[in-house]
């Protein structure tokens, strides 16, 4: 397999990559016919009318002819580079992860990272309002970083079982709806406050937890993925059709907000502003809000990470790397799983009842699949297992998303229409392809282990099972 | 009995959409092993190129004939679905294979949600309704005022079914693809040294269940005679689930697996409540998988330590 050394290309392999990519522009050509080329409009009466496009197909197969090329060419000047330093450089089809363990920039990142995440998070709102100038009108980027904490911490939750235990669950998002109505119930049919209900609210969602957990301890990988799947839809469809008490699709509303302890954020005399001797600001219960979502997704963390060290945590990797080696060693895995499953459940059922008291109304709406899959996409994408590498890859993937709401500047480019808000998902979806296919680890793919004889040094992801569960 | 027999009709009607969408989760589980999430969307792709076929058929080109529309837009839209299914393999599946085993599951997870917003980005988020087309049916039973008729559509849809089942069963048992797909699911590394080319037969897998789903999207579409973008999630779980009932992996189980659901689904809405027959569906998925994981036809799996 000689393949061309020289930067310049000889014909017959640029005749190859044309072909190639003219392949493409055919194939996208074939996807784009019948969807893209004819819109379906209401036309008159209940008929619909098709309004053809092909103006937009020919640019679609342009741009797939293009990008295609130039990636083929990009390719075959780094490989050509490659067989010029190495004539045994690995071929493209090989492990692309490092296989050594040798200690590299992103064990250095997630060392000093975590520390530098809090840091960043605890000044967030000040840095906030020096940048815009003045609290209310930092109230977009604290909300954004409500937004952004609120994942973190689920993202932290799901952590617990999916990365640690190496159990897959694809209905997180079910605990999360029971800590938010646990919240809403409770406090709207019997007058709890918000302090007393969040405790309770794990204790549901974890119970709840332990519920679902029992009768998927038998089985593993895929079908206890789609288990959870199931149990998180029959959850949301009871929510949706249990009218008389979840009230249905419309929701709870007017919860009672979050108090500082007790005094409530008003401009009354015994409000928050008047007992601080403060100015009242409606601001300050939004940061106060921000800085309760980071105290709890800071516990999980810290939960987490001392977890590990115990007996329990040690369990929940030892299950991950090996089941059956585990249970030979005596270890209870039935104990083993109900309790990642339940600690997992009860963080997600915090976050619940935070989102509740923060958005003052919640619906079953909040709580689909989307949900769940976003929460797993970020603990996949942070690396699995990670903890940094989850809050990076929670910031990704809510900031991402949400920034699009503001490029507004396109419509200059792709005309009046054109709304950024409605390829949010789409790009979502697509990022979530391209992130897997470039590092499948995750963006933090090194770990460190929990226990270690000697010298601590890290090891690359690929070492790390995945688990079974 | 008139209600149950109506009942049976239409629960079977449906069984039959859920099983041809079951053959893609089955075959594409079977040969390497992953839950082809975004399936349920690749039907639901197939049910708006099959609307959008049918239009242009119908209003542009001026075709009156239903029969003949019915089976050009029937093979366009098998064809132009298995484009997809072909394209979404060869992007975000292939370049994962011997990855580690959630890469391929996020991945299709973000296949699905791209294809769901992609429709409504494209087409609009309302509703598509189909003109109606082949209206009336055979009354198979009279009595006491209640009439149980097998409608023309329902008749088709079964007929169509059972035809492609037939040719689909065929091509996996008689054929040279057939065996090497079997080979495959068998032993990939097996079937690679003993010179089938497994990523061909894999993508002919991916290309041969999207098709199948594209049956199912016309036969749905001109069924309910409505579709939106959201349709695909839940009648893919649903599929899903009649692949597991019907013990994942076997291909006659897949069909009985979906006309099980279905007629459970139809049922349950007709004795039971409408608005739990989802829930229904997926309370049998977690049972069937807790109590018989290797479902009615499958395999039992051995643990190998």
């Amino acid at each position: 397999m000689a393949r061309p050394a020289t930067d310049a290309l000889p014909d017959s392999a640029m005749g190859a990559i044309l072909r190639d990519a003219a392949l493409c522009a055919l194939v996208a050509l074939g996807l784009c016919v019948p969807l893209i080329a004819f819109r379906m409009d209401p036309g008159p009466g209940s008929d619909l009318v098709l309004v053809p496009r092909w103006g937009l197909v020919a640019i679609l197969c342009a741009i797939t002819f293009a990008v295609r090329l130039g990636q083929r060419l990009l390719l075959m000047r780094r490989d050509a580079r490659r067989a010029k330093t190495s004539a045994l450089a690995p071929s493209p089809a090989q492990a692309t992860e490092a296989v050594g363990g040798e200690p590299d920039a992103g064990q250095k990142v997630s060392k000093i990272g975590l520390k530098l995440f809090v840091a960043v998070a605890l000044s967030l709102p000040v840095l906030a309002t020096l940048a815009t100038g003045d609290l209310g009108s930092a109230r977009y980027w604290i909300d954004l970083g409500i937004l952004i904490l609120t994942y973190v911490m689920l993202g932290w939750g799901l952590n617990i079982v999916v990365g640690l235990a190496g159990l897959l669950d694809l209905g997180y998002v079910a605990f999360y709806a029971v800590g938010a109505y646990s919240y809403a119930l409770l406090s709207t049919t019997f007058g709890l406050s918000f302090w007393v209900c969040l405790p309770l609210a794990g204790l549901f969602a974890g119970l709840w937890g332990m519920l679902l957990g029992f009768p998927v301890l038998r089985l593993r990988g895929d079908y206890l993925a789609i288990v959870t799947l199931a149990f998180g839809e029959i959850i949301r469809l009871v929510l949706i059709n249990w009218t008389d008490v979840t009230g249905g699709a419309a929701g709870v509303s007017s919860i009672p907000r979050a108090t500082f302890f007790g005094i409530p954020f008003t401009a009354d005399e015994d409000g928050f502003a008047a007992r601080f001797g403060l100015e009242f600001d409606s601001m300050h219960r939004v940061v106060f809000l921000y800085y309760l979502i980071l105290v709890l997704a800071l516990i999980t963390n810290l939960v987490t990470l001392r977890l590990r060290r115990l007996p329990i945590g040690r369990a929940w990797e030892a299950l991950r790397e090996d089941e059956i080696a585990c249970r030979s060693l005596g270890i209870d895995t039935t104990a083993t799983k109900l309790t990642a499953f339940a600690l997992g459940a009860a963080f997600g059922g915090f976050a619940g009842s935070f989102f509740a008291v923060r958005q003052g109304f919640i619906s079953p709406e909040s709580f689909t699949f989307l949900e769940s899959a976003i929460i797993l996409a970020i603990v996949v994408l942070g690396g699995m297992g990670s903890q940094f590498g989850v809050a990076i890859a929670a910031v990704a993937m809510v900031a991402g998303p949400e920034m699009l709401r503001n490029l507004g500047g396109l419509k200059a480019v792709f005309g009046e229409g054109f709304d950024p808000n409605e390829y949010r998902l789409l790009l979502f979806g697509l990022a979530m392809v391209a992130m897997m296919v470039w590092r499948p680890r995750g963006l933090i793919s090194v770990r460190m282990p929990s226990v270690t004889l000697g010298e601590r040094k890290a090891i690359s992801g690929a070492h790390v099972s995945e688990g079974h569960g | 009995m008139d209600v149950f027999l109506q009942q049976l009709i239409n629960g079977l009607t449906l069984g039959s959409i859920y099983g041809l969408i079951a053959i893609g989760y089955t075959m594409v589980f079977g040969i390497i092993g992953m839950v082809n999430f975004a399936h349920g969307d690749v039907f639901m792709v197939s049910c708006f190129i099959a609307l959008i076929l049918f239009l242009l058929l119908t209003t542009w080109l001026g075709v009156s004939s239903i029969v003949f529309a019915f089976l050009v837009v029937l093979v366009l839209a098998m064809a132009l679905t298995a484009l997809w299914g072909w394209a979404i393999e060869r992007v975000a599946y292939r370049p994962l294979r011997g990855s580690f085993r959630l890469a391929p599951l996020i991945s299709a997870i973000g296949v699905s949600i791209f294809l769901s917003n992609f429709v409504q980005v494209v087409q609009g988020a309302r509703n598509k309704s189909m003109p109606p087309v082949l209206s009336g049916g055979i009354t198979v039973l009279e009595r006491e005022g209640y009439t149980v008729v097998l409608s023309y559509k329902q008749g088709l849809i079964m007929v169509v079914t059972a035809v492609l089942l037939t040719g689909f069963w065929y091509l996996v048992q008689r054929t040279p693809f057939g065996r090497a797909q079997r080979a495959c699911e068998q032993d990939r590394k097996m079937a690679a040294l003993l010179g089938i080319d497994v990523d061909r037969t894999i993508s002919l897998t991916f290309v041969l269940g999207a098709a199948l789903a594209a049956v199912a999207g016309v036969l749905y579409v001109m069924y309910y005679g409505v579709v939106s973008f959201s349709d695909g999630f839940v009648p893919g779980v649903k599929a899903f689930t009649a692949a597991v009932l019907g013990g994942i992996g076997s291909l006659p189980g897949a069909v009985l697996g979906g006309l099980i659901i279905g007629l459970i689904e139809t049922f349950w809405s007709a004795y039971f409540s409408i608005e739990y027959k989802d829930v229904a569906a997926f309370s049998i998925l977690a049972i069937v998988l807790i109590f018989m994981p290797s479902g009615i036809l499958g395999r039992p799996e051995v643990e190998k330590v």
